[in-house]
């Protein structure tokens, strides 16, 4: 038998490797509760970095290799640390064909990025989505957690200026 | 037993008695997304400001299906008719308020004498919209678990599985398999321990039918799961949800706690031996896990790689135990089979097709939003009727259903009756549910590279020729999408998408031709007109046949020939 529940202390005193902890628990520290504790993490810390893992891998008593095959198959986890702000643009079918492509082309140019990058000031991801399940309003982007329906290109442009100006002033 | 449920729904009725007025904001996530949380207080606040609480009462309900003309509210009252508000925004609470008693807000008015409300058959959604998601008590007195109560108190397992033989349900995830030989065997397979699974990972980019039921309605889910697991001999259910869709996670939280709460999830369920459990595992964004081996290896927290079957989930599933997998919209039909009687069931939709079936109207269509109607209702009639034909005034030039494993069904085929059998014939699929309309300035060349680009990046690499087919189909797509593609680059697309479906290993790969072969089997010409004029004078162009599902050879077009 492996030895399991002997705890493993969090890489830093950080609190909030107790939410971690607690959803592990919850899991009975079984490794089919890997899932669910990255997304803790994720939701904790906003990315997976090599610590995490590491620490998750030895809680559960995982394989690292397991860990880290879990977190790079879910395109939900993220390994790299997000900008300050985000917005995602749906690609689902009902998106796409009302014209979400040349949206993100545009946005992609304006920001010198590509969907999937972060600006290298570090203000803005840009993701992309299968689908938010929010069709009947395609095409639909989330910024910074807020979903936009029905979206159009100057409205898009103009909440994307807002976001990223707003830290502007407050750091001027 | 019956006694609980009717405690919790009188006690209910005597506390909504007093309430002459019912407004109704939709808290699903459509109309959320355009802010109605804020709506609903603005319109509690105005309530309270006038002092109208004590006969007025404002709650949040599941989606009323017509999302396009979202956010919406609508009122009851005992006198008249509902009256739906549309595009409602928190400063039209005043007006909202006002007219509670007069007549209704004239500029945000939304009839419901048309087609689109008249002509659908609610049972998978007939709560949606009408009853607040967060509570149970609602759901009880709609008369929520006594199909449940009724199933475990005055049916063997037996009976009950020969109820949903009866209804001649077939799985609405996509393929179709009747439910009450899949339960059959699950129920016959040995082991000591079985598992129910909920499939709620909705891959499809383009559909949002288990969202909303989830979102809407989620007590129906637990009480199908927990009526399935009775009938099968399962005494824990899992309900694997994308991660994608936080609201109805959260909405079946709740649900699993009030469930619990009033027994009818737990130990000794409503006074008997019957124990069920749900637990929910969260996907993290992976389209493969959909499919149900896949599914499993989820949930035990590894990779979502399928493998190969048999042995069928119902033998060896989760944890190596026989294990049920049924889709969201068929465990919330089976309820009011129970309830009503598989005859009943049996007795809408076609000979093959019972029930009805929810779809999830986009694209380029006036209605965009939920319906449901009769297995057998025209396309045309869905289409020009319900969904108020194609928006912008356009024509209709196909319609793709079933997502990346479907396909694309030309306008000329529109008086189609929706069901299994005919639009597989049609070189498409039932699918989950998703409909998406396309006008005619949409290229069907680039709709078939789009789908591919989605299952050549979901693919999960198990398998050589769904991880390398798919990337060489999508390179040759992307040819034809900027007409820069030779003859032989399409006898090689026809070639591949042979070779992808007949050698994969799971669905994903299997069924990732059909939008490529249906493309090319109705509007070939667009293929060929992609080819450029210095590569077709190179080759002479003889197009192959397509063939169809079964094998059989298909006419092609007659246009392709003189393009
Ligand atoms: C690639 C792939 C993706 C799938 N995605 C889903 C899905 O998102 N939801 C679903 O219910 N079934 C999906 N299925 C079908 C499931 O494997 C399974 O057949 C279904 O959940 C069975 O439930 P049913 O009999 O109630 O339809 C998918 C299958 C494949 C091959
Ligand atoms: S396709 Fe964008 S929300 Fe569904």
């Amino acid at each position: 038998m492996p030895l399991r529940n002997e705890k493993v202390d969090p890489p830093s005193d950080d609190k909030r490797w107790r939410i971690v902890q607690a959803t592990m628990q919850r899991n009975g520290f079984e490794r089919d509760g890997l899932i669910e504790t990255l997304h803790t993490v994720q939701e904790s810390f906003g990315f997976l970095d090599d610590e995490s893992l590491r620490y998750v891998a030895a809680s559960l008593n995982a394989p690292l290799s397991q860990v880290y095959g879990v977190s790079t198959f879910y395109h939900l986890f993220s390994l790299k640390p997000a900008g300050q702000h985000t917005c995602v643009v749906c690609l689902g079918t009902a998106c796409y064909i009302k014209g979400m492509p040349a949206m993100l082309k545009q946005i992609e140019s304006r920001y010198g990025i590509k969907a999937g990058e972060t600006t290298p000031d570090g203000q803005l991801s840009l993701l992309t989505a299968r689908c938010l399940g929010a069709c009947g309003l395609a095409p639909v982007a989330v910024f910074d957690g807020s979903i936009a329906g029905k979206l159009e290109m100057g409205e898009a442009m103009s909440r994307l200026q807002e976001m990223t100006e707003v830290d502007h002033v407050r750091e001027a | 037993m019956y006694e609980r449920l009717e405690e919790i729904t009188l006690a209910e009725q005597e506390s909504t008695a007093r309430f002459s007025h019912t407004v109704n904001v939709c808290m699903a996530a459509g109309c959320m997304s355009s802010r109605s949380d804020a709506i609903k207080d603005a319109l509690t606040k105005e309530v309270e400001a006038n002092g109208l609480e004590r006969w007025c009462r404002v709650r949040g309900v599941g989606c009323m299906g017509l999302c396009a003309h979202g956010p919406l509210v609508s009122v009851d009252t005992d006198q008249s008719a509902e009256t739906l508000y549309q595009y409602v925004t928190p400063d039209d609470a005043p007006a909202i308020v006002g007219a509670l008693e007069g007549p209704p807000v004239e500029r945000l008015h939304c009839p419901t004498n048309v087609p689109f409300f008249q002509r659908q058959k609610k049972i998978v959604l007939e709560n949606s919209g009408r009853i607040d998601p967060e509570r149970v008590e609602e759901y009880i007195a709609a008369d929520g678990y006594t199909a449940l109560i009724k199933a475990i108190t005055e049916m063997s397992p037996a009976e009950v599985i020969d109820e949903i033989i009866a209804s001649g349900l077939r799985g609405r995830g996509g393929g179709g398999y009747p439910t009450g030989l899949k339960w059959t065997t699950v129920a016959k397979s040995e082991g000591d321990t079985k598992y129910v699974i909920c499939n709620a990972d909705e891959g499809d980019p383009g559909a949002f039918m288990d969202r909303s039921v989830l979102e809407s309605d989620p007590h129906r889910i637990l009480e199908g799961m927990a009526i399935a697991g009775y009938a099968i001999g399962a005494g824990q259910g899992y309900i694997y949800v994308r991660g994608e869709y936080p609201l109805a996670v959260a909405r079946l939280k709740t649900a699993i706690r009030q469930a619990r709460r009033v027994n009818m999830l737990g130990s000794g369920i409503a006074g008997t031996q019957f124990a069920f459990h749900v637990d929910i595992r969260l996907g993290a964004g992976a389209f493969v896990c959909g499919e149900e081996t896949a599914l499993i290896a989820s949930i035990e927290g590894k990779r979502g790689q399928p493998r190969p079957r048999p042995p069928y989930p119902a033998e060896y599933g989760l944890w190596g135990q026989p294990t049920l997998i049924n889709n969201v919209e068929t465990l919330a039909n089976v309820a009011p089979i129970i309830r009503n009687g598989g005859d009943w069931y049996a007795s809408l939709g076609t000979a093959k097709s019972k029930g009805t079936k929810v779809f999830a109207l986009a694209g380029s269509i006036n209605n965009t939003g939920l319906i449901e109607v009769p297995m057998g209702t025209p396309l045309r009639e869905i289409i020009y009727e319900i969904g108020g034909g194609v928006s912008g005034g356009g024509q209709c030039k196909a319609i793709q259903t079933g997502g990346p494993s479907g396909g694309c069904i030309p306008a000329e085929f529109l008086d189609t009756p929706v069901d299994y059998e005919s639009l597989a014939a049609l070189g498409s699929i039932m699918g989950s549910g998703g409909m998406i309309v396309m006008d005619e300035s949409a290229s069907m060349v680039d709709v078939a590279r789009y789908f591919m680009e989605f299952c050549m990046t979901e693919s999960c690499g198990r398998c050589v020729p769904c991880r390398v087919g798919t990337v060489h189909m999508h390179n040759l797509l992307d040819k034809f999408s900027h007409h820069e593609a030779a003859p032989r680059d399409l006898v090689l697309l026809e070639k591949l998408c042979d070779m992808v479906r007949n050698t994969s290993l799971c669905g994903l790969g299997q069924t990732a031709p059909n939008p490529v072969l249906s493309t090319l089997r109705y509007f070939r010409h667009e293929y060929i007109a992609a080819i450029t004029e210095e590569a077709a004078d190179l080759y002479a162009i003889t197009p192959a046949p397509p063939t169809s599902r079964n094998g059989a050879t298909q006419h092609a077009p007659a246009q392709e020939v003189a393009s």
